[in-house]
């Protein structure tokens, strides 16, 4: 049944339908409108961010980190272009989010009006797809299909620009309307043929290697994975977005490959005679040099995105579809198989190149700081990272337990991305231990939301490598510039520990390997959110790495070697 | 991108939402991968709310023929076609005016007769011709009016359908073998129009 509305109670009634229960945003006049409905829908809670960037990021945070759509609200022009790179980075990583951006009224747009920017234009490449709502009565359609979009297929963010007037404007609501999007697909069942074609190469194969992707993990392919790998007894790698859809602790867990993933890993891939990648888009810090990619492999190729297939790696087999649904009919042609040699060899690889390694140091390292974070915690938390060596350190020394764990920006490597993803999954997961694991670089470009976990009763669990550096840009301009190091040092890093207390929150500083322990149980410990400055000192080069578009030739395992 | 630079052309016809925006982002997609579009025609479609644009792009072979998918991952492209390597038949639509005072002007309507070209409007001293065909067949008249004195030459991009029957052997699609032999024109469907 149709119902007559203001634009602004269509928004919030369709966002509702949706299952909305929390949004992410910043107000301003020209989405003031829609605030001001707010508190005729109680269960539409609103957390206030800092920064619409951080609004963007915590949408996303929640979103990756429960499976739903994050949804961010920003007004125009600044506001809106605030969001931009929060919707880069989840268009990257495939993340389902809807933003509502308000716009000037309809008769100042294009005239350069007050806060007026073109918002669509500016993210057309950045979002799955975008809109400009020129009348209330297309209010409700356009927000069903948004989150249609956001959620299904490859998911991915989704813009709404609705332009002031049109919030006040009376409009009709038909909430029970189909969707009408001709010439959106979404892949059905895969084809027999494909799948019976995949199937016969993986029976037929020696030496298979399983690249577990991100789309894994949309697809909450979880239970899946483990059944066809343990079938078919195939080692599983990961791609840095696919890690924690496969736990660590199993016997055919094999790490990840790529720029900064383990030797071994990156080493069966380089000698597998088939790979089966499920749900990844072969990046290119996974392959490097696409020439010189696991040269001896056949590979097959299942991705929900037909887009992907062939786009950097030519493959010999393509199954498009959802991976959970490609599982379930692969899962009977599979036969099973032990695989004994091959198994033995990855044993092999993965003791001959253990890549993880610490050295030998009286030091706080980083490497020490994860890896106390993943005893401590069981490898149960949730973690989030900003982009850099603390970025890496996480993904390789913590041991992850728990489906859907790691929350990181492959993709973009968006920077500042650790603080507010910390408060998004945290609010979607009021229950469980959320640990962000911060460069003082990233932290200090969103520390803002810091007053967002606080104003919400949030206890995120910041854990700062402070090296007093962009490490990353450190170590690059020691490997690749001939150590002229420019622009990488931070003389005046704030007190993070009276940081904390200006906030409000709880802080501790960490000095010493014989601290760890201690002070990762307090902070798990205390009913709030915590800053724990873990001061790294120098900065230490992070291994294994193999320079970008490069290969396995030139993996450069540990120092000096 | 793995193996060659070679530079390719294919030709894409799509049909589309009628709707602001659509040709941007087309156009921003084809800019991030670096296409050039060589050739763009739109037109409203048999089917209302929908159009068809038939382009030409060219790009490093191993990208562009990627396209089609790219394409149809936008939400708006209804359906798209890569035709370049399928039995195609196209063609292109050319507004020449040439010089023609009384002198010349006989010579001038003998080419057009013989190019199967329409005078479309008579000047004084000009003529203004109609042609459509295959590139070839344009790009050789036009050759052949240049010693009259070209006033003003106004093309179109390509449209081009699948041919009703099948012809083997025959394949329209690439710019290399656009040789266009009159014996298999078939009318262009009345949803392209042609416009730029
Ligand atoms: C927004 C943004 N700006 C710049 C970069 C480039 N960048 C990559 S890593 C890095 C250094 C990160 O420093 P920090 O957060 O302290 O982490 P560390 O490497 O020291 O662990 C920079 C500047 C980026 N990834 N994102
Ligand atoms: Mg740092």
């Amino acid at each position: 049944m149709s119902k007559h509305l203001s634009g602004s109670q269509i928004v919030c009634e369709a966002l509702i339908k949706e299952g909305v229960d929390v949004v992410f945003g910043i107000p301003g006049g020209a989405i003031l409108p829609l605030y001001g409905v707010l508190s005729q829908y109680p269960d539409l809670r609103h957390i206030l961010s800092r920064h619409e960037q951080g609004a963007a990021h915590s949408a996303d945070g929640y979103a990756r980190s429960t499976g739903r759509v994050g949804v961010a609200f920003a007004t125009s022009g600044p506001g809106a272009t605030n969001l931009v790179t929060g919707l880069a980075t989840a268009m990257m990583d495939s993340v389902p989010m809807v933003a509502i951006t308000g716009q000037v009224g309809r008769a100042a747009i294009g005239t350069d009006a007050f806060q007026e920017a073109d918002i669509t234009g500016a993210s057309m490449p950045l979002t799955k797809h975008n809109y400009l709502v020129m009348r209330a009565d297309d209010l409700g359609a356009t927000l069903h299909e948004a989150f249609h979009i956001a959620r299904t297929g490859r998911p991915g963010p989704v813009l709404i620009d609705i332009p002031k007037d049109v919030f006040t404007e009376m409009g009709n609501y038909d909430p029970d309307a189909s969707l009408n999007l001709p010439g959106y697909k979404i892949p059905g069942k895969a084809k027999e043929h494909e799948v019976n074609a995949a199937a016969k190469l993986i029976n037929e194969s020696e030496r298979p290697v399983i690249l577990a992707g991100h789309g894994v993990i949309l697809s909450q392919a979880f239970d899946e994975l483990k059944q066809f790998a343990e079938k078919a007894q195939i080692p599983v790698v990961t791609t840095l977005l696919g890690i924690s859809s496969f736990p660590e602790d199993h016997v055919l867990s094999t790490g990840f490959p790529g720029m900064h993933g383990m030797a071994y890993a990156s080493l069966a891939v380089d000698q597998a005679d088939l790979i089966i990648n499920f749900g990844s888009r072969f990046d290119d810090r996974i392959v490097g040099d696409a020439k010189r990619f696991s040269r001896k492999s056949k590979k097959i190729h299942v991705d929900i995105d037909p887009a992907e297939i062939n786009k950097t790696i030519q493959v010999d087999a393509q199954v498009v579809g959802n991976i959970k649904d490609v599982f379930g009919q692969l899962l009977p042609k599979v036969k099973q198989n032990t695989h004994v040699e091959w198994l033995q060899h990855i044993e092999h690889l993965k003791a001959e190149h253990p890549s993880l390694r610490i050295p030998e140091s009286d030091r706080l390292m980083g490497q020490h700081v994860v890896k106390a974070l993943s005893d401590v915690t069981k490898g149960e938390a949730i973690i989030t990272t900003g982009v850099g060596q603390h970025q890496m350190w996480a993904a390789q020394h913590y041991q992850f337990k728990n489906a859907n764990s790691w929350l990181s920006s492959g993709g973009a490597g968006t920077m500042g991305y650790e603080v507010p993803s910390a408060i998004g999954a945290q609010v979607g997961n009021p229950d469980k231990l959320i640990w962000s694991i911060c460069g003082d670089g990233g932290f200090q470009m969103t520390m803002m939301e810091l007053a967002t976990a606080v104003e919400n009763n949030l206890p995120v669990k910041y854990a700062i490598l402070n090296n007093n550096h962009l490490g990353m840009i450190t170590q690059w301009q020691d490997f690749f510039y001939g150590g002229d190091f420019q622009a990488e040092t931070y003389t005046a890093n704030p007190d993070f520990v009276k940081l904390a207390e200006a906030y409000g929150m709880k802080g501790i500083r960490v000095t010493k390997q014989d601290e760890l322990e201690t002070a990762i149980a307090e902070a798990n410990a205390y009913d709030g959110p915590v800053i724990v400055d873990f001061v790294i000192e120098k900065v230490d080069d992070l291994y294994p790495m193999i320079p970008a578009g490069q290969s396995i030739e030139e993996l450069i395992e540990e120092p000096n070697q | 991108m793995t193996s060659t630079n070679r530079t390719q052309q294919r030709t894409i016809s799509a049909l589309v939402q009628d709707k602001p925006g659509v040709l941007a982002r087309i156009s921003g997609l084809f800019r991030r991968r670096g296409f050039n579009i060589a050739s763009l025609a739109v037109g409203r479609s048999e089917t209302s709310g929908l159009s068809r644009m038939t382009f030409v792009v060219e790009g490093p072979e191993e990208v562009v023929k990627h396209v089609a998918a790219q394409l149809d991952r936008l939400i708006d492209v209804v359906e798209v076609r890569d035709i370049t390597e399928s039995n195609i038949v196209w063609r292109e639509l050319a507004l020449i005016k040439v010089k023609a005072p009384a002198k010349t002007r006989g010579e001038v309507l003998e080419l057009t007769n013989v190019y199967r070209a329409n005078v479309i409007d008579i000047g004084v001293q000009s003529l203004t011709l109609e042609i459509s065909g295959g590139r070839q067949k344009i790009d050789s008249l036009i050759e052949l009016l240049r010693k009259f004195g070209l006033l003003e030459v106004i093309r179109t991009g390509r449209v081009a359908t699948l041919r009703g029957t099948l012809i083997e052997g025959e394949n329209d699609g690439l710019f290399q073998s656009d040789a266009s032999s009159p014996t298999y024109i078939l009318p262009v469907t009345s949803g392209e129009s042609g416009s730029v």
